[in-house]
């Protein structure tokens, strides 16, 4: 079965079309590095799976069922909002807001909802960082709760947007590394958006660029080239490799340098 | 002093406010909606002086007033409600209503000074009952809306993904917080709200990083500024809603403390 499969769907908020009949299927178990330019619609895909952006044209199928919101079999990582990190909340209080949190009541964790909250701190290597304010941790720390949230409730599909954002390299191969190591573990299919390249090298199974309302999906070798990435970028795309590092360049420039700032919040729909 | 009826008044309608407010408070200020907070308590100084107008009693303005305010800022959405212009434009102008409102009422200059700085010593026994009942309704609702609410106010787009309602919790709650400024307004005045909606709460949160101490302990420093200012307002004859504010804003400040010297400590460790 496959985790993802789009069919001729197209997206669109508002009046623009983000993504435009695109095909593509995902299986069950892979790791999928989601890249292209800000505004291409990295996140809009991950809120189109989740059941939160219908599909304008065609059809989206998550784990063999129609996307639907609510989807517990999801777990979700947005993109981290600065807030968080003015936060006093102490980290696993943060976390086990998640747990049956779309339930009317008090926001008490009991017995059960206190084990699947060490449980994921576990997965992640939390246990201790999370008795600590949000405020109080680094940001690559921060992160780590944040996968661990994302975790709560078993999901068999993960969907992580831009979880490397505002890293140092160290954090960032770190972050990498913890995914990987999860996919592994539990068997799930990971959708993991960058901005760059570089770090997801040999961690992922294949990537999905997306570009000008379009996407390709593939291996590395088959995407990242000239050819695919002029038509993705509709700009002249150069692909240099450097000693096991692949740089994008238009116009003698990398591209994705001066592309990490957050996708515009537009994005959002209301 | 409790052999005053007045002063048992005060002390009734103080912790009914003061518990109300302090865990309203708790959730306004992780939310970062403190400023919100502050614009439906100027426009409770219109609904307010509206009600003295024709004849009504103030506080069914006020309550009414923020209300309306409260839903109608959730139904704009948290973008637009956080907008300082829009808020401030909103709050310049109910204010300037509400002068126009005491213009028209001339019999009572001291109304004024009442409705915006809070009189708790005039609190009669029906307003208490108000009050209490106001207090467990609004109690009530956050109860039970608490957990979607802390989850929506955490992690919006993860709460959305999973089926929790933005809109409607956002409504829900300025309506709750609407109703609390109201009864807030009652005794510290309009325009003292915060003393006791975001004083207790950002001390508590200062303190704890824990959920459930910290929502406990923002209602219990709100309960010890309300109770020790109306003592102190009583012996020192000075206004009540002058104590509970300079408290509110000395606790905040010695919550501030025990992480100030917890850093000069760790400056002070050699390093190696």
């Amino acid at each position: 079965m496959n985790a993802i499969e789009f069919r001729d769907a197209s997206l669109s908020l508002g009046s623009r079309v983000i993504l435009s009949e695109v095909d593509l299927r995902i299986a069950a178990g892979e790791f999928i590095g989601v890249l292209g330019p800000n505004g291409s619609g990295k996140t809009t895909l991950m809120r189109a799976v989740l059941g939160l952006v219908p599909p304008s044209r065609g059809r989206i199928h998550v784990l063999g069922r129609p996307a639907t919101r609510g989807n517990p079999a999801i777990g979700y990582m947005p993109q981290v909002r600065g807030d968080i990190a003015g936060m006093r909340l102490r980290g696993s209080d943060f976390i086990a807001s998640v747990y049956n949190g779309h339930r009317l009541g008090l926001p008490i964790a009991g017995a059960r909802g206190r084990a699947e909250v060490d449980r994921v701190l576990e997965l992640v290597g939390a246990r201790e960082l999370s008795r600590r304010p949000l405020a109080e941790i680094s940001g690559g720390e921060r992160q780590r709760l944040l996968l661990a949230q994302a975790l709560i409730g078993e999901p068999r599909l993960l969907l992580l947007d831009e979880p490397l954002i505002s890293l140092d390299p160290r954090h960032e191969s770190e972050v990498v590394a913890l995914v990987r190591s999860l996919r592994r573990e539990l068997q799930i299919t990971v959708l993991f958006s960058a901005h760059e390249l570089n770090p997801l090298l040999g961690a992922i199974d294949r990537v999905l660029y997306l570009g000008r309302g379009q996407a390709a999906l593939g291996t590395v070798e088959e995407v990242v080239t000239g050819p695919v990435l002029s038509r993705l970028y509709g700009a002249e795309i150069e692909v240099v490799p450097i000693r096991g590092r692949i740089f994008v360049m238009s116009g003698g420039h990398p591209v994705e340098r001066d592309a990490h700032r957050h996708e515009p919040s537009a994005e959002r729909v209301h | 002093m409790l052999q005053y009826d007045f002063m048992r008044h005060a002390f009734a309608a103080a912790t009914v406010v003061a518990v109300l407010s302090g865990v309203v408070g708790y959730f306004l200020v992780l939310r970062s909606q403190v400023f919100a907070g502050h614009a439906l308590a100027h426009v409770g100084f219109t609904g307010a002086t509206g009600a003295v107008l024709i004849s009504l009693a103030p506080l069914w303005g006020l309550v009414l007033m923020t209300l309306f305010a409260g839903v109608a800022m959730g139904f704009m959405g948290e973008r637009l409600a956080q907008r300082d212009v829009v808020i401030g434009l909103v709050l310049a102008f109910s204010l300037a209503l509400g002068l126009l409102f005491l213009h028209f009422y001339t019999s009572y200059a001291s109304e004024a000074t009442t409705l915006l700085f809070g009189n708790i010593l005039a609190v009669d026994l029906r307003t208490v009952w108000t009050l209490s009942g106001l207090s467990a309704l609004a109690l009530g609702a956050l109860a039970v809306i608490s957990r979607p609410l802390l989850f929506a106010s955490l992690q919006p787009e993860l709460a959305e993904a999973k089926g929790v309602r933005l809109r409607l919790y956002s409504v829900l709650f300025l309506a709750i917080v609407a109703l609390a400024t109201a009864e807030c307004a009652q005794i510290v005045g309009v325009l003292l709200v915060f003393a006791l909606m975001v004083g207790p709460a950002a001390a508590a949160q200062r303190l704890t990083g824990a959920l459930a101490s910290g929502v406990l302990l923002s209602a219990l420093f709100a309960l010890v500024e309300a109770w020790l200012g109306i003592t102190l307002a009583f012996y020192t004859d000075w206004p009540s809603s002058f104590w509970i504010t300079a408290l509110s804003v000395a606790i905040y400040l010695l919550a501030g403390l025990p992480r100030l010297i917890e850093r000069r400590a760790a400056l002070q460790v050699p390093v190696g």
